[in-house]
């Protein structure tokens, strides 16, 4: 009897820091009870659910559909103001601006040739980028995934860059490749010339494509070790005792039951590096030149620097239909992939 | 035999015991190559800015770097206000002397021994002097960037921002997500559905339009425009939503025949057993919250107001020359995340991997 009793008083308190927050918080909500009691006097518990849905409705409605319906508003007007009720409604002009192209392989033949720059820089980003990142981030789940020791360890370095944030990544490798940077040492080291990994167009979009697999890779790499690990082992068995050798067991095992995991991170990571834009913002600030500028990028510039709001909402629509056109194409392609 | 040689054996016979095996096969040292040079490139980087944030000053432009940061020997000799840099002096008759250097013209520099300041100095060619340096992890950057630069106004802003919208959003997500998973109701799976279909909406989509809304409601140049905009996560309600569907609804039932009230039930009875999928997404938005960019950076523009992110942007485009600050701020920045990704990784990881989510 003591001792139960002196059980339960050693619990309660509960001086830990978790507890206490734990507590606090519960007090907290409590209060709530003050508040919504009465509204479920008034309206039944039954519509007590669209009290609950409410606050979330609102910010969602106010701060994001609002928004995304405003913005073909934007789209299809002009004027230097913000404000909606200044701004003169001139139908498909801006649309017609981004696209009027004498030759679409060649930005400078555009009406609107920053955007095109932006277009092909972020094509060719996206290309090799989600390239690098798939090939990279299956090579690394599956070294971790095999018997080695120390896989814990591995797992947290491959994964630390994708908690750093993008200003932060942007300043590592800023630091690592300026003229006088570690990189350029090591290569003269070696006998080579500096190199201007910053400061020449090609060398800054190579970069930038390297630090966003960097940053990135982590991440893919944790799903498809998810995927990796739950293929059942006694298909490795089976496929063991039939003889096959590992190429053979990756290719009619592996890689077939991994492929819906792959799809996954193959639709992500394109979705993702679509709208590419704050390490390079920081890294290369778009340049030199436009070598780096991409369509968020030049987004934000038209909108926010030349305060050209029709032109950039006509263009973040164009993006839109790009992202949906890839969603689009993930669940139709999805189901395919499940079905297999 | 040694007894050290039997323990090295001993040792490498351990790293390399296999299960079933004898040896390391061909695939397994290939694996560790593999995962070794990519430790050096996942991490290196880091640790360079690390390391190079201890580096004085005139450290950060020497070239090549030298690899852990050397700080100059200074002495101070009687008759001098300020200490002077000590260097080995090779002398013509080939002997090497420690020597003080009061000044320099040119490639001549004027020295003089420290142990005798009041003797004449000596003439000696810069070629022929090497510093004196010690390697020290100085913190000299670090308390000199947090005086240039209004570090804690910055960290304050980040925190009060971090804490803040993740309270924010676990209240709203979580009571959306009751509201969507317990009850019945019209609407429900429409508004469900809205939800979902702005899931792949990114903030750069409607940059504009969000940004009038902020400037409407007046909360450009308030941190409230940073809070409340991202809280109403699309993300956080599905998970959350999901995770309360595995909760048995006779638990609710029988609440209710007990006399609780609905909010009662939201917090007593739900809120407890979601707290997994809580844990979950309390983590997510502190990582998008602390290391949010684009956003803040619209919505802030006075300098007092910077989170983190966007003030250590301002300040490398400001000062692009002050590396030895930015390195010690930069440095300053990943740590906190750094901590907690140590404390809670394997929640991070296990979370990551079974939501597919950042």
């Amino acid at each position: 009897m003591d001792t139960t009793e002196g059980n339960i008083i050693a619990r309660k308190p509960g001086t830990s820091p978790i507890s206490l927050i734990t507590r606090a918080v519960s007090w907290f909500l409590g209060l709530g009870d003050y508040i919504f009691a009465p509204i479920q006097k008034r309206v039944g518990h039954v519509r007590m659910a669209y009290v609950f849905v409410l606050p979330n409705l609102l910010i969602f409605g106010i701060f994001i559909l609002f928004p995304m319906l405003l913005n073909f508003y934007y789209g299809f007007t002009s004027g230097e103001s913000i404000l909606p009720e200044n701004r003169t409604f001139v139908g498909t002009e801006n649309l017609e601006k981004l696209l009027q192209c004498d030759n679409y392989l060649d930005p400078n033949t555009c009406d609107e040739d920053l955007f095109w720059r932006g277009v092909s820089n972020t094509g060719l980003y996206v290309v090799s980028e989600v390239t690098l990142l798939v090939i990279f981030a299956l090579t690394t789940a599956l070294a971790l995934n095999s018997n080695v020791a120390g896989r814990a360890f591995f797992r947290s370095v491959f994964f630390y860059p994708v908690l750093l944030s993008p200003v932060v990544v942007a300043l590592i490798w800023k630091w690592l490749l300026q003229q006088d940077g570690l990189l350029n040492a090591f290569i003269v080291s070696m006998g080579g010339e500096r190199a201007p990994f910053l400061l020449d167009g090609g060398w800054s979009q190579f970069w930038v494509i390297i630090v966003g697999v960097w940053a990135q890779m982590g991440f893919y790499t944790l799903i498809l070790l998810a995927g990796l690990q739950s293929i059942p082992a006694d298909l490795y068995e089976a496929s063991s005792i039939d003889g096959a050798n590992a190429f053979r067991t990756f290719r009619s095992i592996t890689l077939p039951l991994l492929m819906p995991t792959m799809f996954v991170v193959l639709v992500l990571s394109l979705i993702r590096a679509v709208q590419v834009f704050d390490h390079v913002y920081v890294l290369t600030n778009g340049g030199p030149g436009t070598a780096t500028l991409f369509i968020v990028q030049y987004i934000y510039r038209t909108a926010f620097s030349n305060r050209n709001f029709g032109l950039a909402a006509a263009a973040s629509l164009l993006l839109a239909l790009v992202l949906l056109l890839l969603t689009v194409a993930q669940l139709r392609l999805g189901r395919r992939v499940d079905a297999t | 035999m040694s007894q050290s040689t039997l323990s090295a054996d001993n040792a490498v016979q351990f790293l390399t015991r296999r299960q079933g095996k004898k040896r390391l096969s061909t695939a397994d040292i290939l694996t560790y190559v593999y995962l070794i040079v990519g430790t050096l490139v996942m991490f290196g980087p880091v640790a360079w800015l690390v390391v190079s944030s201890f580096k004085p000053e005139r450290g950060l432009i020497e070239f090549p770097p030298t690899l852990l940061p050397y700080w100059q020997q200074t002495v101070q000799p009687e008759g001098y206000d300020k200490p002077l840099d000590l260097y080995d002096v090779t002398l013509e008759d080939g002997t090497t002397r420690r020597l003080a250097q009061v000044s320099r013209v040119g490639i001549m520099a004027r020295m003089i021994d420290p142990q005798n300041p009041s003797a004449e100095p000596i003439q000696v060619n810069i070629n022929q002097r090497q510093p004196v340096r010690y390697v020290n992890f100085s913190l000299e950057n670090y308390t000199g960037a947090i005086q240039q630069f209004p570090f804690l106004t910055y960290l304050g802003n980040s925190i009060i921002v971090t804490i803040a919208a993740t309270v924010v959003t676990l209240l709203v997500n979580s009571m959306a997500a009751f509201g969507l998973s317990k009850y019945r109701f019209r609407g429900r799976d429409a508004i469900f559905l809205l939800i979902l279909s702005t899931l792949m909406v990114p903030v750069s989509v409607v940059l504009i339009p969000a940004f009038l809304v902020i400037n409407e409601v007046g909360w450009v140049n308030n941190l409230i425009g940073v809070i409340i905009p991202g809280a109403a996560t699309p993300t956080g309600v599905f998970l959350l939503r999901q995770y309360m569907l595995t909760i048995p609804d006779e638990l609710i039932e029988s609440a209710r025949i007990d006399g609780a009230t609905e909010w009662r039930i939201y917090w007593q009875v739900i809120l407890p057993l979601a707290s997994p999928a809580l844990a979950t997404l309390a983590i997510f938005s502190v990582m998008w919250r602390w290391n949010d960019f684009l956003w803040p950076l619209i919505v802030l523009n006075r300098s007092e107001l910077f989170t983190l992110q966007v003030g250590l942007n301002a300040f490398q485009g400001d000062l692009n020359t002050q590396w030895h600050y930015i390195l010690a701020m930069t440095v300053l920045t990943l740590l906190p995340i750094t901590i907690v990704f140590a404390i809670l990784q394997r929640y991070i990881t296990t979370g990551i991997a079974t939501t597919g989510m950042k």
